[in-house]
Parts: C-alpha cells; sequence; structure tokens
C-alpha cells in the first residue's frame, strides 16, 4: 500500500470532500493500486530534460486593454444558490 | 420520406438545397428517432425539441435566402460540457444539475453562425472523466451495436447518438480518448484535433493542457466539414492557436499514393483482441494497396508511459479546475451544516460522482507538497520525451497508424469496479493527446459484429494530412455510414 488512511484524509481534507469511513478505506486501497502503476516512471530516464506543461506553448497572450461587454450582475449571479443585495451568500467564516 | 435520420450530412445538405425536404422535416424525423430509440440508448442528458424545431425554421429561411451553409439544418448533438446560452448543462454531473449558462461557448457560436440545428445534450461521463459513460451521474448510455455494451466514453451520448440516428453528427471532447474511443466503439469518425486549434472558451473544464473539443460523424467529410466550423483561433481562449485554418474538405477525394505510414510496434501488445488485430493488418495491407508506404519498424518506446503520464497530469490538472465547484457561486449546494467548510465539503461530497472523487484526491496528492517532484513533476518531464519520440517519427513518415482501443466494446459493468481496468482501455488514445497530436479514428471494419476503429495520428497542425489518408482509406474501404440495426 503507497498510501495510508491518514495520508487518504488528508488528501481529502486538502481538496475538501467529505468521506465516510468506507470511503477512506476503499478510496485508499484503489488509490494505492493505482499510483502503484504509476512507480515504473521513476526508471524513465530524465535527466536534463525539461518538462513540457503545454505541448504547443504560447508566451505572453495579450489582448488591447478595451472595455468590452460582459455578464451583467444580475446574469452572473443567475445560478447563485444564495444572494443578497447582489453578494453571494454563505455562512460566517470567521466564527 | 421516411428514415431521413440516416442520411449522413453532407447527403442531407444536398437533398436541402435540391428541395426533396425541409431543415424542419428533417429534424422531425431525427426527433422521432429520439422518441423511439432513446429509452434504450439514452444519448442524451436534455432533449431540446423545440429549441431544434425553432432553429429548424430558422434554417429553411437560411435556403429560402440563399445563406445556407453546409450544416445549416443538419440536427447535431452536443456533449454536455459544451456550455449552452439558456440551456441546462451539467457536465454529466449532479453538481451542475441546475446550472442554466449565462453565455454560449465559441463552438456552439460557430455552430449557430453556420445554422446547424441543436436536438439535445449529449451524455457522458461526468467530466469527461471515464471510458464507458457509466460515471454519469444521469444513468449510463448503451451501445447501439449491442445494448448490453458500453459505448465508450467519456462522449459516449455523443457516439451513441451518431450511431442511433438520433443525430446526423455531434461534438465531443477528447482530453485522452474521449472522443476517438466511443467513435470506435460506435462506429463513427471521430477527429480529436491538434491542442489549441478549437477554442476552449465556453468548454466546461477538465485538463486544461489537453482539452479539446472535435467532431463525432457518419464519414469522413462530415467529420472534416464539423471540424472546418468550429476550428480558428479565439481571443477567449489564451491557448488557441492563432495557426491558419486549413479547409479540410479541400483534402477530401485526393489520392493518398507515396505517402509514408509509421506502424509503432509498441501498440500490438498481449491484450489486444484476435478481431481488432486482424481488422488492423487487413487496413494496413490497403494503405499498401492504395500506395502507401507502411513502415512496421517504427518504435515509440515510452508509449508504455503515456499511461501514468496522463493519470497524473490529467488528474493533477482537474483537481485545480473543479476546485470551483464550492456550492457557492453555482449548482447544487448543500446548506445544511454549521460552517461554510462544512457546507462545502459536504456538497463536494454529494455533488461528485465516485470516479470525479477518486481523480480530484489523486491529483491533489501528486501536487501536495513532498510528492510534486516524483508524480506531477516527473510526469512532465517523460511527456517531454514521449512528444520527442513523435517528432522524431514524423521526420521519417507523414502519419502514424494504430488500433484505437485494443477491444471493441465491452459488456455495462464490466471494468466499473477496477478503476484501473477502465484507465488501460485508453492506452492507444493516451500518447497523441499527451503530445497535443490530432489524430482521427476511423472504421475499419467489424469484430464479432462490433465495430473496430483505426486510429491515424498526424503532426501538429496536420489535419489536412489526416483527412485526407482517412478519407482514402474509407472510400476504399466502400464508404462511410454504417449504421447498426437497432
Amino acid at each position: 500500500m503507497s498510501l495510508t488512511p491518514q495520508e487518504v484524509l488528508h488528501i481529502a481534507r486538502l481538496a475538501r470532500i467529505s468521506l465516510t469511513p468506507a470511503d477512506v478505506d476503499r478510496f485508499t486501497a484503489q488509490l494505492s493500486g493505482i499510483l502503484d502503476h504509476f512507480a515504473a516512471l521513476s526508471a524513465v530516464d530524465t535527466e536534463g530534460v525539461e518538462p513540457t506543461a503545454h505541448p504547443l506553448p504560447l508566451s505572453n497572450v495579450m489582448r488591447a486593454d478595451v472595455v468590452a461587454p460582459s455578464l451583467s450582475q444580475d446574469d452572473a449571479l443567475a445560478n447563485a444558490p444564495e444572494r443578497e443585495d447582489g453578494f453571494l451568500r454563505v455562512r460566517a467564516v470567521l466564527e | 420520406m421516411t428514415e431521413l435520420w440516416r442520411l449522413t450530412a453532407h447527403d442531407a445538405h444536398e437533398k436541402l438545397r435540391a428541395k426533396e425536404f425541409t431543415a424542419v422535416e428533417l429534424t422531425e424525423s431525427v426527433l422521432e428517432r429520439v422518441r423511439a430509440v432513446e429509452p434504450k440508448v439514452n444519448a442524451y442528458i436534455t432533449v431540446t425539441e423545440d429549441l431544434a424545431l425553432q432553429q429548424a425554421r430558422e434554417a429553411d429561411t437560411k435556403f429560402a435566402t440563399g445563406t445556407a451553409t453546409p450544416l445549416t439544418g443538419i440536427p447535431l448533438a452536443i456533449k454536455d460540457l459544451i456550455v449552452t446560452k439558456g440551456v441546462r448543462t451539467t457536465a454529466g454531473s449532479k453538481i451542475l444539475g441546475n446550472f442554466i449558462p449565462p453565455y454560449d461557448s465559441h463552438v456552439y457560436e460557430n455552430l449557430r453562425r453556420a445554422g446547424a440545428v441543436m436536438v439535445g445534450k449529449a451524455n457522458m461521463d461526468e467530466f469527461a472523466m471515464g471510458s464507458s459513460t457509466e460515471h454519469s451521474a444521469y444513468g449510463p448510455s448503451h451501445n447501439p451495436w449491442d445494448l448490453d455494451l458500453v459505448p465508450g466514453g467519456s462522449s459516449g451520448g455523443s457516439a451513441a447518438a451518431v450511431a442511433a440516428g438520433e443525430a446526423l453528427g455531434a461534438l465531443g471532447s477528447d482530453t485522452g480518448g474521449s472522443i476517438r474511443q466511443p467513435a470506435s466503439l460506435c462506429g463513427n469518425v471521430g477527429f480529436d484535433p491538434t491542442y489549441g486549434r478549437v477554442s476552449r472558451f465556453g468548454i466546461i473544464a477538465f485538463g486544461s493542457s489537453l482539452d479539446q473539443v472535435g467532431p463525432i460523424a457518419r464519414d469522413v467529410e462530415d467529420a472534416a466539414t464539423l471540424l472546418d466550423c468550429i476550428s480558428g483561433h479565439d481571443p477567449r481562449d489564451s491557448t488557441s492557436n492563432p495557426e491558419p485554418v486549413a479547409d479540410l474538405r479541400h483534402y477530401l477525394g485526393r489520392d493518398i499514393k507515396g505517402m509514408k505510414i509509421g506502424v509503432p510496434k509498441e501498440y500490438f501488445i498481449s491484450g489486444m483482441e484476435p478481431g481488432v488485430t486482424a481488422r488492423i493488418e487487413e487496413a494496413l495491407k490497403l494503405f499498401e494497396h492504395l500506395g502507401c508506404v507502411v513502415d512496421r519498424e517504427l518504435s515509440l518506446p515510452s508509449t508504455e508511459h503515456a499511461l501514468a503520464v496522463y493519470y497524473i497530469i490529467a488528474p493533477s490538472e482537474a483537481s485545480a479546475n473543479l476546485a470551483r465547484y464550492d456550492g457557492v457561486k453555482y449548482g447544487y449546494s448543500d446548506r445544511s451544516r454549521g460552517s461554510m467548510w462544512e457546507n462545502m465539503e459536504h456538497t463536494r461530497a454529494d455533488g461528485f460522482g465516485e470516479e470525479v472523487k477518486r481523480r480530484i484526491m489523486l491529483g491533489t496528492y501528486a501536487l501536495s507538497a513532498g510528492y510534486y517532484d516524483a508524480y506531477y513533476l516527473k510526469a512532465q518531464k517523460v511527456r517531454t520525451v514521449i512528444n520527442r519520440e513523435f517528432q522524431a517519427a514524423f521526420e521519417k513518415y507523414d502519419v502514424v497508424v494504430t488500433p484505437t482501443t485494443p477491444t471493441v466494446a465491452f459488456p455495462l459493468g464490466a471494468k466499473l469496479n477496477d478503476p484501473y481496468a477502465m484507465y488501460l482501455n485508453d492506452i492507444y488514445t493516451l500518447p497523441s493527446s499527451v503530445a497535443g497530436l490530432p489524430a482521427i479514428s476511423v472504421p475499419c471494419g467489424l469484430s464479432g459484429g462490433l465495430p473496430v476503429g483505426l486510429q491515424i495520428i498526424g503532426n501538429f497542425f496536420d489535419e489536412p494530412r489526416i483527412i485526407q489518408a482517412a478519407h482514402a482509406f474509407e472510400q476504399a474501404l466502400g464508404g462511410g455510414n454504417r449504421l447498426p440495426g437497432l
């Protein structure tokens, strides 16, 4: 097993996903199994090889800084679960 | 006038121009077919019947005023991660179950400008993560060739709709094979263009350095027409490439004498189904018969590492892209807990399906402190090695030809509980995706009564040569548009 249940809980916390104890067991086994298959990568010689972030990198893509039509506040908030005075409403972040 | 839904888009266009029927009649035929077979196939998450008929009426006006294009009045399925203003777009997820986009994607804008008709939003694996469409929150799609089998994925709804006659063509998206694999399993043509060829503006993101939209069609000519319509630079996507767009239809019907074809040894593995091997061998003979130089000595040694590279990079990018689904701005939201963080964690736990959670966690792990170098950075470096091997191949060959998948369509449920077995289905489509190269899957016959796909990979922006090779091959095989007896 390359992952422990504690590590899976830690990852889930970083990813903001609540897990049940059964989820933790299942994902620990499945993710460990998948990671074991990835171990072969470490054998590939990549000495001096640059990483590829994009297959066809375009650098410094710019546009003119001009005002163009964009979504209205109403349109942008139309799918919000709760809104108030043009804001998105959530429970208090700070107690 | 029966069964207009059997026509290719280009045949339908000729007949629309000749006034043999109207766009409304064509759309009605497809909608009738949807009503007849959709309960068995489940190709769509949302059928937009009223909108389709309205767009068909507009198409008839375009024909009347002489402003019709090859796609005017053609009924299409649109994968449900392509946002459409005012039409629910779910990405196959419960977390976007109530999401009504306030804007249109670039590709849908282009289709609308051309006068195409949208029949509905096609089913898919949730957030395009899967190879069977079983990871949809809206139930699996079924393969029209055999309803007990999967149509492939993630664009399985798009492929099933085209094969079942529920659309004349479709748009899908391909991150690691999600257009080509379902096209192969459903007997369609599926084209994943060069990364950057088609704007990702308004495409719900999965792996941003890999995602591309492309066509699923009844034959190569229709695939060329659809890709022509959606290609081109779009300033709203910073990865959209300014490279000039070729007119792909111009490359139909040309001979391919002297074309140099490389066939990589590494793609002929032990797990390959004998019927698939046989069809590919026959296809290679056919290319030789057409005057191509087929070389079986090509070696792409890092092919075996593409799967690990992909399943580190794509989930890593997904873990960042899917952070936006927090139940605050749009989509499903659990508001029953004591704090904002608890609400968020339960929104994501309930809103995402198993495979999506698995990949978010895999990506989060690969990017986390202490593991970044071993997984993400290493994968990016091996990605460079894979790219270099392809570039070396294209110094010798015009195109690289391989099978699209190791097997034909498999039964529903067969790989659902073994994530890695499901990942292996993409083994032939992942390498070119990792390299950002264009690749088409074109039908090359049947094995046990089920479609087999041939993959043709080209160099960056060499879509014309791929279309030329695929069209010549399809015509030599007796033409496309082979539909199952559903």
